[in-house]
């Protein structure tokens, strides 16, 4: 994961958490959750009982069970309130920024006019001039100028943009001036939906979510159902059989309140853990998506590799030695300042074990096009050239057959080899390639262990591709692709039934975006790329897609993982209540046999089943926050080592849990 | 455990193993339509109904057209047996002369008959011709077993990619290529096993004592064989199989044992050779077989040890044999209850009333889950039903979108297996309630304390999984449950088929996901083991209060020295 930007809630975020825990008591708004509201409901059925209760320990009962069922609600209420509120204070940062914005209208005339940023339409054309802050998203249209966008990606590093380049709402300019044509509406813009999103409060179900609520629903049912019935069927042994308090407590015990409580805070957290990397996600559906991705299609350059050639070795013709070409490779780029020059430079430090660079005095020679070679000339008459290896071929006298063969082998593997001489002596070949970004071999690894195909898209030759492939860690390759070949890899996929997730930033990229998935657009990218994926990119980032993928992923690992639990639970709660329940009538009271937990008095039990149950919501909150904890493996191997987790610990832990609280609750009088 | 008992077992679980593969192969050969042996001698008279009917073999239907077709049907036999056993008085084949029968209990005998359910609210021999016991009854029990596993075939067909089929062909092809041929058989050994197979009146005997008593017979092999075929149930007699003329020995007691199992274990065999999957079907067979196990342990250990009361009078000899036939023993009586029970057959070798308490868990068990097998085709299509909800609810802990089959497994899906697995608790529970609570419901209780309650849910319970079987000691022929328990038999049987139908033609229409490491496989052990777990779990938290309040509170008020 990147580094995320996790704002700490502050004074006023706790108020208003506060607040929203008891707001969302409301039963209009708790109808959406059907599994909360039997809860609700059957507090006030415990608190009509504690009023109607005719003697003190009755009451007393009927109260604790009704405090009880309360906090279990309150806890419920907190995780959703308290992941909104996470998401709103970054919501709201980020709406601080957009709130104080001005807008400078261009007129007709070449005036302007200062307005809210909010009243501005689709097509409207800004003056943005320096320490402005640009009023909408949009792109250039005039004037080139540096653009510090760290108010959205937390990047300090300003970006230079020009005409064409597309810009976002909040961002500050800091140099010369841009004529900016608005491309959003009032409430259109990525802020606007990143704020939306990560705010939850207008958050729509996702597919799976409401699938899970589906079952939920019917599970709650089910519980409704048994202990409903149970009432009736118990006065087979007399018209008192049953308590009905008691009847609520096992049926908030039964009822899946730990996955019904935690659900919609897992759904915002996901969002969440999303916008924290960066990432402006249109729809949590595409985030859900994305945990389903089978295949991921990534372009080379400034993808999978660094997007620079990077000096990686030197070879030295024979009757030259590697230290003698390396001294002469960092002689020679002293004075280059590109990439590439400085690459040279950094590789020959380290084959040499410098570590500070020579001081030399000299002549630099720049590289031109018609000489296609730069270089040095020092004081001391050494004249050194490096460059094309045609072109060194021919200043240097003999060696050419070794250096051809060099050069050769070097473009085999793909890379560009540079010849290198001293005043008229080939040295030898400095082999510049594009490198892998670290650490990626091995996510890719991860990925292939997760069921997950890489392809990689590179206008390289086949050679070229085959290698930086191998490199990678990629399964697959095209080479020579246009944007066409992309689409048709896209649509070949899917007509396989698999899902397919793909990064992008220009217009021709633009249909394939739309054609995947997942289509992750890079914030740098045009106005097109970015209309055209689910996702937007604001670091520009494309290997981020792998992290869009893990955080899909384990939204729905989490939901299982509580889901699992919360139902596995069930089964101790039983063996406390159902003992508990019928010991009013003696024929039954022989069902004490079940209490294998050894549970001091009836009362006891089920005051001790329901502070469990209540307990374990607000326990269980940093996993819905954070996420279940995962490692790339496969499904199987992932299953048992989640079912164990959740599922065998998920019937064991409550034995001990409800335990545990028999004996505080025993110190206290109360079992 | 007795020689007698171990080689019983073990020839039953054998030829189960035996006959699971080629049988289901044979099964997929038929209704994929290719050639068998029997294409000779049947085809004509097929291709004969076909035409009369107007279908073709390859035709096919849609998930409503084939469960309009399915229900429709069955509503027909059921207007049809309503009708002729109301004027059983003035029909043909009633030597007895036996009276019409009333109007409530030809409607719970048809309603539980055409749902293959065959609870009987009466004694057969003492109520029903020989026209309404072969024209009638035997002819649902061959045509209704036939058309519950049509819709199994139909879903299984869905799972696999085909098209549905059309229901007329399967009804049919099941009739003639699986019923028919195998009744035969079995009638056979029946004879052979000494079982009456006549249309004769009752026989007048002189007893030794010197007394004249009355023999009921009929054709009677027949009869048991479809009975059995067919997971049916209802027994000829009052007494069913535990009467001699009905099954005779304990030879004839394991062959009908086997003939409950062949179909629904072959069809789970079937479902793997269909879609190519035999290593998941295993899978599914495995975990169904333990549960089988566990079934005939706890209808076995707990009998041989016998009642504590009774050994602790010194009295104990045999374990507990009250209600059970000597010529089957502990070992045969116990593999069939546990058959009938888990395959959802409902005839009975001995009084499930007189069972200890913990084992008629067992029973139970086998009734609460209808998949242990189950009856063939429906049996299976509860299993899957409870895959689809395993698979939901525990395959997204491997960060994926559940798939079955390479199915996406989404809301439509989710939703209806468990509006399926819904159903039967409720119908159980509500029943139940109801019962208890009205005096109507209380009238029919002939006994005290746990064991009455534990009369009543078994009533509702045998309803609802269409078993059949009684607990007895209920008034099960009382105008409230003969209406109570035909209405639970209906909705019992079509709402959950129904249910699975829809929900195979949703799988069909999806796009098939690709295999990768990313899935989730589902013919592993470790899948089997979660599956098991999962079934478990999830009808212990439904039914646990129920069996607490009747079973288990008797069996530890019966180790406290009290009994009902």
């Amino acid at each position: 994961m990147a580094k995320t930007n996790d704002l700490r809630l502050n004074k006023e975020y706790n108020l208003q958490v506060l607040k929203d825990t008891f707001r969302k008591l409301n039963p209009v708004k708790m109808v959406h959750n059907p599994v909360m509201m039997v809860v609700e409901v059957g507090t006030l059925v415990t608190l009509w009982f504690t009023f109607q209760a005719s003697n003190p320990s009755s009451r007393l009962y009927n109260g604790l069970v009704t405090i009880i069922l309360f906090l279990t609600i309150l806890f419920a209420t907190f995780a959703e309130a308290y992941a909104e509120a996470r998401g709103r204070a970054q919501a709201d940062f980020l709406r601080k920024t957009k709130s104080t914005t001005k807008a400078k209208i261009l007129r007709a005339d070449g005036g302007y006019d200062v307005r809210e940023s909010e009243e501005l339409q689709k097509g409207t054309r800004c003056l943005v001039e320096p320490g402005d802050v640009i009023p909408g998203d949009g792109f250039v249209v005039e004037g080139i100028g540096s653009v510090d966008e760290s108010a959205i990606t937390g990047e300090s590093a300003p970006v230079v943009k020009t005409e064409q380049d597309a810009v976002t709402g909040g961002t500050t300019l800091m140099s010369d001036h841009l004529i900016v044509e608005i491309t959003a509406n009032p409430g259109e813009s990525f802020l606007d939906r990143m704020i939306a999103l990560v705010e939850g409060a207008k958050r729509q179900k996702t597919p799976n979510e409401i699938a899970l609520s589906a079952l939920l629903g019917v599970l709650t049912l089910i519980f409704v159902l048994v202990v409903v019935t149970l009432s009736p069927i118990a006065q087979f042994y007399g018209p008192h059989a049953t308590n009905t308090t008691t009847l609520v407590a096992l049926l908030v015990c039964l009822i899946p309140t730990t996955i019904g409580a935690l659900l919609s805070a897992i759904g915002i957290a996901g969002m969440n853990r999303v916008s924290q990397v960066h990432v402006v996600a249109k729809s949590g559906r595409a985030v859900e998506a994305a945990g389903d991705i089978d295949t991921i299609i990534l372009d080379k350059t400034g993808t999978i590799t660094v997007g620079n050639r990077m000096a990686t070795e030197f070879l030295p013709v024979s009757g030259v030695t590697v230290q003698e070409l390396a001294s002469a490779a960092l002689l020679s780029s002293l004075a280059d300042t590109t990439p590439e020059g400085r690459s040279v430079v950094e590789l020959a430090q380290k084959q040499m074990n410098l570590t500070q660079l020579p001081e030399t005095e000299g002549d630099p020679i720049p590289f031109s096009a018609h000489t296609r070679m730069s270089g040095i000339d020092l004081v001391d008459g050494r004249e050194i050239r490096k460059g094309a290896v045609s072109a060194i071929k021919e200043i240097v006298h003999g060696s050419q057959d070794e250096l051809e063969k060099l050069a050769e082998q070097i473009a085999r593997q793909g890379a560009t080899p540079l010849g290198c001489a001293m005043n008229g002596k080939a040295l030898g070949i400095i082999c510049l390639k594009d490198v892998v970004k670290p650490g990626l071999k091995e996510r890719f690894r991860d990925f292939r262990e997760m069921g997950i195909r890489t392809v990689m898209a590179t206008g390289d030759n086949r050679i070229t591709a085959a290698v930086i492939a191998e490199e990678a860690g990629v399964d697959d390759f095209i080479a020579e692709a246009k944007p066409e070949d992309k689409i048709r890899l896209i649509r070949q996929e899917q007509s396989e039934g698999k899902l397919v997730a793909m990064t992008g930033d220009g217009t021709n990229d633009a249909p394939a975006l739309a054609q995947a998935d997942v289509g992750l657009a890079m914030n740098s990218g045009t106005m097109a790329a970015k209309e055209a994926g689910n996702m937007i990119d604001l670091d520009s980032n494309p290997t981020k897609l792998l992290e869009v993928v893990m955080v899909g992923k384990q939204l729905l690992i989490t939901r299982g993982a509580l889901t699992t639990f919360s139902i596995a639970n069930d089964v101790a709660k039983y063996f406390a209540i159902i003992p508990a329940l019928f010991a009013a009538v003696p024929t039954l009271r022989v069902l004490g046999a079940l209490n294998i937990m050894g549970l001091k008095t009836p009362h006891g039990a089920i005051l001790s089943a329901l502070i469990f149950n209540a307990l374990i919501i607000p326990a269980l909150i940093p996993f819905a926050i954070r996420g279940v904890k995962y490692r790339a493996e496969t499904a199987d191997k992932m299953l048992a080592r989640n079912i164990f987790n959740w599922g065998v610990l998920g019937v064991v832990i409550p034995f001990i849990g409800i335990w545990g609280i028999d004996q505080i609750l025993g110190l206290f009088g109360l079992a | 455990m007795s020689l007698s008992t171990v080689v019983t077992w073990v020839v039953v679980i054998c030829v189960f193993l035996l006959t699971i593969k080629p049988l289901g192969n044979y099964m997929a050969k038929v209704f994929t339509f290719q050639r068998t042996l029997l294409d000779k001698p049947f085809g004509w008279m097929e291709n004969g109904i076909f035409r009369a009917i107007g279908v073709s073999r390859d035709s096919t239907m849609t998930a409503k057209q084939y469960a309009f077709a399915f229900v429709g049907t069955n509503l027909l036999w059921a207007l049809l047996a309503y009708l002729l056993l109301r004027l059983q008085n003035i029909l043909p084949f009633n030597p007895q002369h036996f009276s019409a029968i009333n109007p409530l209990l030809a409607f719970n005998t048809s309603a539980s008959f055409t749902t293959n359910t065959n609870w009987q609210a009466y004694s057969g021999e003492n109520t029903m011709s020989y026209f309404s016991q072969f024209g009638v009854l035997s002819y649902l029990q061959f045509v209704t077993p036939a058309a519950g596993g049509a819709v199994g075939i139909a879903v299984v067909r869905a799972l696999s990619g085909r098209k549905l089929g059309n229901f007329f062909v399967d009804l049919t092809l099941v009739s003639t290529r699986l019923l028919l041929p195998l009744a035969v058989i079995v009638t056979l050994i029946l004879v052979g096993q000494g079982v009456p197979e006549t249309l004769g009146s009752y026989l007048q005997i002189h007893t030794l004592a010197g007394q004249t008593q009355v023999v009921p017979r009929g054709p009677i092999a027949s009869w048991e064989a479809i009975e059995h075929l067919g997971q049916n149930g209802g027994g000829y007699t009052n007494a069913n199989s535990a009467n001699p003329l009905e099954n005779p020995s304990a030879l004839s007691n394991v062959v009908e044992t086997l003939t409950m199992g062949l179909l629904p274990v072959a069809f789970f065999y079937f479902f793997g050779a269909m879609t190519g999957r035999r290593k998941l079907a295993w899978t599914l067979i495995s975990v169904a077989g333990s549960i089988f196990l566990i079934m005939l342990a706890l209808a076995y250990f707990p009998e041989v040890a016998g009642n504590p009361i009774v050994n602790s009078l010194g009295l104990a000899t045999h374990g507990n044999m009250v209600g059970k036939e000597v010529r089957f023993g502990m070992g045969g009586t116990s593999i069939f209850e546990t058959a009938t029970m888990a395959f959802t057959t409902g005839s009975v070798a001995s009084a499930h009333d007189s069972f200890l308490p913990l084992s008629s868990l067992s029973f139970f068990i086998g009734m609460f889950l209808n998949m242990v097998f189950g009856g063939k085709g429906v049996g299976f299509l509860n299993m899957i039903m409870f895959v689809i909800i395993t698979i939901f609810l525990m395959g997204l802990m491997v960060g994926r979108t559940p798939e079955f089959l390479g199915k996406k497994i989404e809301t439509k899906e989710v939703t209806l297996a468990s509006i399926a697995f819904l159903l039967h608790p409720l119908l159980i529970l509500v029943g139940t309630a109801i019962a208890v609570h009205t005096p109507a419901g209380m009238q029919g209780v002939f006994n005290p304390g746990p064991h009455g309650l534990s009369e009543i849910i078994y009533g509702f319970t045998s309803a609802a999984a269409n078993n059949g079987s009684a607990f007895g000691g209920l008034g099960a022929a009382l105008p409230f449950y003969e209406v109570a328990l035909g209405v639970v038999v209906v909705i019992g049987r079509y709402a959950s088929i129904m249910a699975m139908l829809l929900l195979a033609q949703s799988l069909l229409h999806k796009k098939t996901v690709p295999e990768t490491s990313g899935t989730m496989h589902t013919d592993t052990p470790l899948f089997g083991g979660i599956l098991f777990g999962a079934i478990i779990v999830l009808n212990a938290l439904t039914f646990f209060p129920i069996m607490a309040l009747g079973p288990i509170a008797e069996q530890y008020l019966m180790m406290a020295h009290r009994l009902f």
